[in-house]
């Protein structure tokens, strides 16, 4: 069995993002770029169930620019078995990429494809959805256990009022939530070895995809700064502050 | 121009989230709402002020919300409609993007702020920066983030229902088990105050030490991201950019040091108060109170303040 995991690079979490003076946008370029933390927790599980025998083979594949690579060998590294880059300077929208996975699972053959529930730039948390309603597949959302048993796949996910398991027929799609595993780190052998693994890069324009996007960006600003108030020196008179000052209790 | 709203439920009610998503509809034109579940939850969604038509998916395979059939549910009422929206919670955001990619829509999630019916403003980079997007497509599908919006009144409406006949899609999924937390307290989405832990909590017993301050305050609890994964609370009482959004009217942090995931779940809060050890905790730029200290010692002496 063949597991598929789309990764996205995108400003590293450590990074205050700083909005463009021009309000088109957040500031990328000089920025540290990492690989988004949803997608690292995808590539652990799949290699997980690879070492478990659940699987045979991981592909990693992105959908962006050039550097797009360092990403898909940091998933390499991590353990996945080869690579595909779709080379495209665009930057596209959910729909967008559904629609260029779909193409790739349709090349690839995969019984799993194992995503990050969303990407921590856009945080529009739709990919997965979008590509299992393409393919007709069921959809295991917000992961946090995923066990492969007798041609099915059962998926604890994490809801809004506790946690709910779900059982699908292969194929079928995983997004990973934050307590699905703690991804690892990868060693420098393994650093090494995938810069020898295959990565195979197909410019977008070849899948025929449509990936104009549906959305324009009108605007982007900073939020609305809060202001830090003031320090108390006892729980009394925080009380005091916010009976009588604050009137909020 | 209508609008359809998706009711998400738990637990035999509808969520109240769910109520502000209908408030958020009404913005847009006239509000029709789709409730999949039993003949109880179609009753009370006629009730909300504001819904004129209550549309009722009584198929038993709708019955557990599962995105593969209630998309598909979603997309074959769609011809009637000009806007598709749910509340950001765990059931929009699992059902909506899949009706959406069907019907050849790319999504807005996250709506906090409606400009017109084609313009929604959106957080990106976990809350630090609001993107105003316009659509092109011609249905629009959106959840929005109840904390932006008030809730419909639950009563004073008095909507027809219509049972919906089940549509085919994809037998591929399962509902197998459910397990829901039973809070005697309000609803951490909704609540108007809301009592937070983070790693300084130190365990899952040390953890109940909020219990009492939640008493005296009616308070929900909430916990940070690392509060969770420490294991300490449950998944669904995280606060922050990839868990629950609130803006209580008071929110109280202790032992949390304010990681912008966190802010971006409870910056919105009118009144924030902290109380963390360490004077340089990033939690104090955003809050009105500050106490720097041991919040074990805080927290009894603000139960007994409150009592008073």
């Amino acid at each position: 069995m063949k597991i598929l995991v789309p990764v996205k690079r995108v400003v590293d979490y450590n990074i205050k993002p700083r909005v463009k003076a021009d309000g088109s946008g957040v500031e990328t370029a000089g920025v540290k770029m990492s690989m988004n933390p949803f997608d690292e927790i995808a590539v652990e599980e799949a290699v997980r169930l690879r070492e478990k025998g659940a699987a045979s083979e991981v592909v990693v594949v992105s959908i962006g620019v050039q550097q797009a690579q360092d990403t898909l060998r940091t998933a390499m590294a991590m353990g996945a078995d080869r690579a595909i880059l779709v080379l495209t300077d665009e930057s596209p929208e959910p729909l967008a990429v559904a629609k260029v996975l779909k193409t790739l699972v349709e090349k690839e053959g995969p019984s799993l494809v194992v995503l990050g529930k969303q990407a921590i730039d856009d945080d529009m948390n739709a990919t997965g959805q979008m590509l299992a309603g393409l393919l007709g597949w069921g959809q295991g959302t917000f992961a946090s256990k995923v066990d492969v048993v007798d041609g099915r796949v059962n998926v604890s996910r994490e809801i809004d009022g506790g946690t709910e398991q779900v059982s699908l027929a292969l194929p079928a799609i995983i997004t990973a939530d934050l307590r699905l595993n703690e991804p690892r780190y990868a060693s420098l052998p393994n650093i090494m070895k995938a810069k020898k693994k295959p990565l195979e890069t197909i410019p977008a324009a070849d899948l025929g995809v449509d990936m104009t996007p549906r959305l324009t960006v009108v605007s982007v600003a900073e939020p609305a700064e809060r202001k830090a108030g003031i320090k108390v020196g006892s729980a009394t008179e925080l009380v005091e502050k916010l009976r009588n000052e604050a009137k909020v209790i | 121009m209508t609008a359809l709203v998706l009711l998400d439920h738990e637990g035999g009610q509808i969520r109240k989230a769910a109520l502000s998503a209908v408030t958020a509809a009404t913005r847009l034109g006239d509000v029709h709402v789709l409730v999949a579940g039993d003949a109880a939850l179609a009753q009370a969604a006629s009730q909300i002020a504001g819904v004129s038509k209550v549309l009722h998916a009584a198929d038993a395979r709708y019955a557990h919300e599962l995105a593969e059939p209630l998309a598909a549910l979603l997309v074959s009422l769609a011809g009637s409609y000009d806007h598709i929206v749910a509340a950001a919670g765990a059931t929009g955001k699992n059902v909506l993007p899949r009706a959406a990619a069907l019907l050849d829509v790319q999504p807005i999630p996250d709506v906090v702020s409606i400009v017109d019916a084609q313009t929604f403003v959106r957080p990106i980079y976990a809350g630090n920066a609001l993107a105003t997007v316009r659509s092109s497509d011609a249905k629009k599908v959106l959840t929005v983030r109840s904390a932006s919006f008030d809730a419909a009144p639950a009563e004073g409406g008095s909507a027809q229902v219509e049972v919906v006949a089940a549509v085919d899609s994809p037998d591929v999924s399962r509902f197998e088990a459910v397990q829901l937390s039973d809070s005697a307290r309000p609803d951490l989405e909704s609540a108007r105050v809301v009592v937070s832990g983070g790693r300084g909590m130190g365990s899952e017993e040390k953890f109940h030490a909020l219990d009492p301050l939640a008493d005296v305050l009616g308070a929900a609890v909430g916990a940070s991201r690392a509060a969770v994964d420490s294991g300490f609370v449950p998944n669904e009482l995280q606060v922050g950019q990839t868990g629950k959004i609130v803006a209580p009217e008071l929110y109280m942090a202790f032992g949390i040091s304010g990681a912008i995931q966190h802010l971006a779940g409870m910056k919105d809060s009118r009144v924030i108060v902290a109380v963390n050890k360490d004077p340089e905790a990033p939690i104090f730029q955003v809050a009105d109170y500050g106490i720097v200290g041991d919040l074990f010692e805080v927290v009894p002496q603000l139960v007994e303040e409150l009592k008073k």
